[in-house]
């Protein structure tokens, strides 16, 4: 992989170079210094902040309901952007811009929404009450606000591959026999697979850092309905910084591991799908 | 060398002089003062009070500029380099971590009258109109079957002014201990449906979603209660005991003395003693330390006993190391089953 045969445009080093600065000052650096700070503690003080029974409730909390919220995406998303990109209806336009309102709309004003709307006495929360089912000031809760700032991202990451999905493909796979299960099942899930995994792994980072909406819908019960972020908050309160930096060298940690898990499937599946359709070629 | 003057000098110099000539039009001096979220009101209405004073009195105009936000969201912000003069705030535990990083004096609560806190509040109970559940002290709440609704005590002033209320009551009663009190202040908690984000985030949860039959809060906020949501909705009741919330104030030593403004923000913050300050602080419902004030306003403000943290707890740094750590009593309250 030589980065000056086969290039049209000059300048690797200097672009190389650029990437890498930005990267130090905007990412590493910060994150570096964070980690830097928690090496105050000894290894025993680390664990022992971190393995808390608040803080280990708190990782299944934020952890857990990240990773519904972004599978709830992930299937709903999908749906909205098949819908978006397939048919023509009227108000497409609108609609279309409707998904973006999550990434536009300050988190703590979703969740002030959101908790109205989902209390016993809101507009949603008042029907489902009788049906037994709480969700502000719930774990439920959390699930619902993540759910909200995450959709963009598997819709948005979905409609340009389904658009690039010809619609010939699906004929000539009826012409061949195939029934429209094994059509989406063998053609169109392929293609997208590799698109619906970063849109998972994005809703589902964008989730685990969330704070600003889930806490006016979470309840914040300890044990229960409390997210890691905040339990760092909560340390910060009483300016301990080290210990707030050491929950969230564990939280980068974990995220680190499993978005590197993602992007693995993510190259996996992509290396499948384009050696099965240059098959036999090489 | 020494007389070149370069093109980026002069345009330095160029910049200055455009400055000069806008700044008369501002201000001879600008203090900043970092408060509290909830501060908004009563800062909003002071700090034209203060300029025309100082106008008045040194004949300079001074402009003050405001900054709001949790309180120890402000404190780190200082601590980190907002170059604030002055800070405002709502727990002496935020004044504190100032005092340790060496940006205020160690001894600022003696540089001020009463403990530097130039009015105070304290923890009432909020109620249903005809308050249907007969709630009349801190008992009833940790009855069974009544919810309370409270900010996160850990996390939020409010919330750690109201738990320390409950615990300063239990420990009042006759044969109360750390032990009852623990007990006690477990069964209120038990009675909150959540923890609110905040002070304001918990009055709507109680006026607007209409959940819980008790909100526990400033009493300062009943008044603003009021005003948003009428006065037919709710009643305010004023429980046996309750907590002196007190809000102590100080000079930023390192800033004022790098920005040459001492003068000028040690006379902003003496002047919160004086009687349009405490005046001031009247009419937004915080209770004035001046006498005569006080009793101008006392229709607002009944009679209640109260106990401060210091006599109670032995001070806030104690009260945190006891109750709000890692491993305090409130985490024992929900780990130890």
């Amino acid at each position: 992989m030589s980065a000056k045969k086969n290039n049209v445009l000059p300048g690797f080093g200097l672009a190389l170079g650029y990437t890498l600065v930005y990267l130090s000052v905007l990412v590493l650096i910060p994150l570096g210094g964070l980690v830097l700070k928690s090496t105050a503690l000894t290894f025993a003080q680390f664990w022992d902040i971190a393995t808390t029974e608040r803080a280990l409730a708190a990782y299944r909390v934020t952890f857990g309901a990240s990773a519904l919220a972004a599978v709830i995406n992930a299937f709903f998303g999908l749906i909205v952007a098949w819908v978006l990109v397939r048919y023509d209806f009227p108000g497409k336009r609108l609609i279309d811009s409707f998904v973006d309102l999550p990434f536009a709309l300050p988190t703590a004003v979703a969740g002030i929404t959101l908790a109205t709307l989902y209390s016993t006495n809101g507009w949603i929360g008042k029907y489902l009450e009788p049906l037994g089912l709480k969700v502000a000031y719930t774990p439920l809760g959390i699930v619902v606000a993540l759910t909200f700032i995450g959709l963009p991202f598997v819709v948005r990451t979905l409609q340009p591959v389904i658009e690039d999905i010809e619609p010939e493909v699906e004929e000539a796979a009826a012409t061949l026999g195939a029934s429209r299960w094994q059509t989406f099942r063998r053609i169109i899930f392929p293609a997208i697979f590799p698109a619906l995994l970063t849109g998972f792994a994005l809703s589902f980072s964008r989730a685990v850092g969330e704070y600003g909406s889930v806490i006016f819908i979470a309840g914040n019960m300890p044990l229960i309905s409390e997210i890691t972020p905040l339990l760092i908050i909560s340390k910060l309160e009483q300016y301990d910084y080290v210990g707030a930096t050491a929950l969230a060298v564990v939280m980068l940690g974990i995220s680190f591991v499993l978005l590197l898990a993602i992007n693995g499937l993510q190259w996996w599946a992509a290396n499948r799908h384009n050696n099965r359709n240059t098959g036999g070629e090489q | 060398m020494k007389n070149a003057v370069s093109p980026v000098s002069r345009l330095f110099a160029a910049l200055l002089l455009a400055g000069g000539l806008v700044a008369p039009a501002l201000a001879d001096v600008t203090l900043l003062n970092a408060s509290y979220d909830v501060a908004r009101d009563f800062y909003k209405d002071y700090n034209p009070m203060f300029t025309k004073h100082w106008q008045a009195k040194a004949g300079e105009k001074v402009e003050v500029k405001q900054s709001h936000g949790g309180s120890s969201k402000q404190v780190r912000a200082v601590a980190d380099g907002l170059e604030a003069d002055v800070v405002t705030m709502n727990q002496a535990t935020d004044v504190d971590y100032l005092a340790d990083k060496g940006l205020v004096a160690k001894d600022y609560a003696k540089k001020f009258p009463n403990n530097a806190s130039p009015y105070t509040s304290t923890m009432v109970f909020i109620v249903r109109k005809g308050n249907p559940k007969a709630l009349k002290d801190w008992s009833d709440l940790a009855k069974s079957g009544v919810e309370v609704i409270v900010p996160h005590p850990k996390n939020t002033g409010n919330g750690r002014y109201t738990y320390l209320a409950a615990w300063g009551y239990a420990l009042k009663q006759p044969g109360g201990n750390d032990k009852s009190a623990l007990e006690f202040v477990g069964k209120i908690l038990k009675n909150a449906p959540l923890f609110a984000a905040g002070g304001r985030d918990a009055t709507t949860t109680f006026m607007q979603r209409r959940l819980g039959d008790v909100l526990v809060t400033f009493e300062s906020e009943a008044e603003l209660i009021a005003k948003e949501f009428g006065r037919g909705e709710f009643e305010v009741v004023y429980p046996s005991v309750s907590i002196l919330a007190e809000f102590p104030v100080a000079v930023v030593d390192k800033v004022v003395d790098k920005k040459g403004s001492r003068k000028q923000a040690q006379a902003y913050l003496d002047y919160l003693w004086s009687k349009e300050g405490q005046e001031n602080a009247a009419q937004n419902y915080l209770r004035p330390r001046d006498a005569e004030v006080l009793k101008k306003y006392a229709a607002q403000f009944p009679n209640i006993k109260t106990f401060s943290v210091d006599e109670v707890f032995g001070g806030w740094s104690k009260a945190a190391k006891a109750h709000f750590v890692d491993g305090g009593s409130f985490d024992q309250l929900y780990v130890q089953k």
